[in-house]
């Protein structure tokens, strides 16, 4: 049959060439690292990841694969290769609050006692509890991030120091003054409660992190300002689907007098709206009472160990040589990164690229961790599904409606 | 039966075997797989707990009043993007029987926004309705965030839906119009009967088995939505599906036991509703069916 044969024969080479696709070029040279991170738009990772392979003279080669920006869909797409036991992940940039459910789960190294004094050298202490689980390290701080209250020196003379004052004062400006904060069911909801339970006094679990605490004062406080915000006409009427990029985007659009948001708005404002940049002032994020001081979240990239990598060993020396102090200088110059290192905070180099440096230290310094525990997503997901929409808050009855399913998820139970 | 008979039956079977095997390779294990998973404790986060736990999972997700808000917001998109584009694919197949000039044009034009991929679908629909990037508030002169309210967000999705598949039941109901004897139609004219007495009496009875298979396979795609969900709000406002829910305790937060129980209920859901239109509607057709052979 001459039409089945020709059909044959076109057939075997192309899965000849389907299988030959499947398989990795055969190894020559030195053993190739992957380092799982997110993609970083300037490209700094990808010169840190050079520098370190050219200074290892020739023992790896690092290369990049590239996670999403969003960090719901990075955490989705690496544990599933994870929890498959995925061997081509050696080096992780990991996101501050995924260190207790990749430790516990044992998808991690534990950093050797021999190699971690040189990754937390002079580091600050809140990025270093935030790669820290069960008195281990799991994760070397890389960068590091956390916000800060921006507005617009034109139409704010001098920044409130409470939220109360702020949506007053917002409110006073008029059309002029919205509060761009982050509204939209997802982490940074979460990231928002947190920071205001915490100014007020509070956490979401105990020190063991086994136990639930939001405590009714504090955490009614949260939820009277987060109510109070999204009922004010100075919030932008969006805010039920804000995230921290909207956010920036609507003050550089010009029409609002403040942002919670993370440093990189900087740059960005420079960057897109001169005009507004040039009216951009910082502050330390609002506390919720007059005489107290905000207690922010804690931001950045830590490098972890895949457990399953097929060079351990290589791989701790590529990520020491990732969280030095060279590299940090190159993540902040180049990507608008802050540093772990706390001398940098004092380089006149550092200080021209982040002028705001002073009050971001000061507000490391006093920086919140994310409730360390394996279950965070799950916690996240119940905070941020039980407080959204924020205008529908109501702090009487949330209270107790929260812990509760804080309470299940901490348990993992339930749907959430 | 004779010999011969027999011989060939076995030879279909032999030769329908490898198919067989394949479906239940792909299909049946997946699904015994699912029903097994969904018995057990099993979160990949904590791979030591594994245990079995009977009907607890059932038990944790038909006593979550998520689960119950997903269904009735899945069945609210279902019923809402179904009837409108049963009525809507009607319209579209009867000009596409009738037109003369532009035929294979027409069909191919209207075939356009089912060929496009459902995630772009659903990315042009957030887009156009996004009130700094879209156009459809200028158009209106509005100032509505649409997805960010539970309403707006439903009217969005309902929408990207009905655009999206009309075409699909259109397709399903021309073939059913072709079916309609010409002969039939002037005979019933010659009669006297009005064109919606034609249409009520003639066309629509004798399309019933094409209109059963279009909405049993739209409703049970739609039962199941989950991209246009997914990309629009995340299931946010209030707005999530049953699959979003299976997608969340399965992707998210790895928790294979409880997401398998989630993913084999709305496998029932499925089921249910191929029994009720096949009650409700295909037994007349199955009847007829009969009777004229």
């Amino acid at each position: 049959m001459p039409v089945q044969s020709t059909r044959i024969s076109w057939l075997i080479p192309a899965l000849t060439l389907l299988l030959h696709g499947c398989e990795r070029a055969a190894p020559e040279g030195p053993p190739t690292l992957r380092w799982y991170v997110f993609k970083e738009q300037s490209g700094a990772f990808e010169e840190a990841a050079r520098r370190c392979a050219e200074t290892s003279r020739g023992r790896y080669r690092l290369d990049l694969a590239d996670l999403p920006t969003d960090a719901d869909l990075q955490r989705e797409l690496l544990v599933r290769r994870l929890a498959a036991g995925d061997t081509d992940i050696d080096l992780i940039g990991m996101d501050v609050i995924w260190t207790a459910e990749f430790a516990e789960a044992g998808w991690l190294l534990p950093w050797p006692e021999e190699a971690a004094p040189s990754v937390l050298r002079g580091r600050i202490a809140g990025p270093v509890a935030s790669g820290s689980y069960a008195g281990g390290l799991w994760a070397a701080p890389f960068t590091t991030n956390t916000q800060l209250l921006w507005y617009r020196t034109d139409r704010v003379p001098t920044p409130p120091q409470t939220w109360g004052a702020m949506i007053e004062l917002a409110e006073s400006i008029g059309p002029d003054g919205r509060i761009q904060a982050q509204g939209e069911r997802y982490e940074g909801l979460t990231v928002f409660f947190v920071s205001l339970l915490a100014s007020a006094g509070g956490s979401v679990l105990d020190a063991s992190g086994k136990q639930v605490s939001l405590e009714t004062a504090p955490t009614r406080k949260a939820l009277e300002i987060m109510k109070r915000l999204a009922s004010s006409p100075a919030s932008d009427p969006a805010l039920a689907s804000s995230r921290e990029d909207q956010c920036r985007l609507a003050f550089e659009g010009g029409g609002s007098a403040f942002m919670l948001n993370y440093t990189y708005v900087w740059p960005s404002a420079q960057a897109n709206a001169p005009e507004v940049a040039e009216q951009m002032g910082w502050a330390r994020w609002p506390a919720v009472e007059p005489g107290m001081q905000s207690h922010v979240t804690i931001g950045g990239i830590n490098i972890g160990i895949g457990a399953k990598g097929r060079h351990p060993a290589l791989a701790f020396e590529a990520a020491t040589c990732l969280v030095s102090e060279g590299n940090q200088r190159l993540a902040a110059r180049m990507g608008g990164l802050p540093p772990t290192i706390a001398a940098l905070y004092d380089d006149p180099q550092i200080r021209a690229i982040f002028p705001f440096a002073e009050v971001l230290r000061q507000t490391l310094a006093d920086a919140v961790q994310r409730p360390p525990t394996p279950v965070y997503s799950d916690i996240s997901l119940a905070i941020s599904r039980t407080l959204h929409p924020l205008r529908e808050i109501d702090p009487e009855r949330d209270v107790d409606r929260l812990r509760a399913a804080v309470e299940r998820a901490l348990h993992s139970e339930g749907l959430l | 039966m004779s010999r011969p008979a027999l011989d060939e039956r076995r030879l279909g079977w032999l030769l329908c075997a490898p198919a067989v095997l394949a479906m239940l390779l792909v299909t049946a294990y997946p699904i015994l797989y699912a029903i097994w998973l969904s018995l057990h404790r099993y979160d990949l986060r904590f791979p030591d707990q594994q245990a079995f736990v009977g009907l607890a999972n059932y038990a944790t997700v038909l006593t979550a009043e998520v689960w119950w808000r997903a269904l009735f917001n899945t069945l609210l998109i279902t019923a809402g993007s179904v009837a409108v584009e049963l009525l809507l694919g009607f319209a579209l197949a009867m000009v596409m029987h009738r037109a003369i000039f532009g035929r294979v044009a027409l069909r191919t034009a209207s075939l356009v926004p089912y060929a496009i991929i459902t995630v772009v679908a659903a990315l042009g629909w957030r887009f156009a309705f996004d009130p700094t990037t879209g156009f459809v508030n200028a158009l209106l002169g509005l100032d509505q965030a649409w997805l960010a309210e539970r309403w707006s967000a439903f009217f969005v999705i309902i929408a990207t839906e009905i655009w999206k598949t009309t075409p699909f039941v259109a397709l399903l109901l021309l073939a059913g119009l072709t079916l309609v004897p010409g002969d039939l139609i002037r005979a019933a004219r010659v009669d006297g009967a009005t064109a919606w007495q034609r249409l009520l009496h003639i066309t629509l009875p004798l399309m019933k088995p094409a209109i059963l298979v279009a909405l049993l396979f739209r409703t049970l795609d739609a039962f199941r939505i989950f991209d246009t969900v997914y990309v629009q709000t995340r299931g946010a406002q209030d707005t999530e599906s049953v699959s979003i829910l299976a997608y969340q305790a399965l992707i998210a937060r790895l928790n294979l036991g409880l997401g398998s129980a989630v993913s084999v209920l709305i496998f029932v859901g499925t089921i249910v509703i191929a029994l009720i239109y096949v009650r409700l509607l295909g037994v007349g057709v199955l009847r007829r069916a009969g009777r004229q052979e």
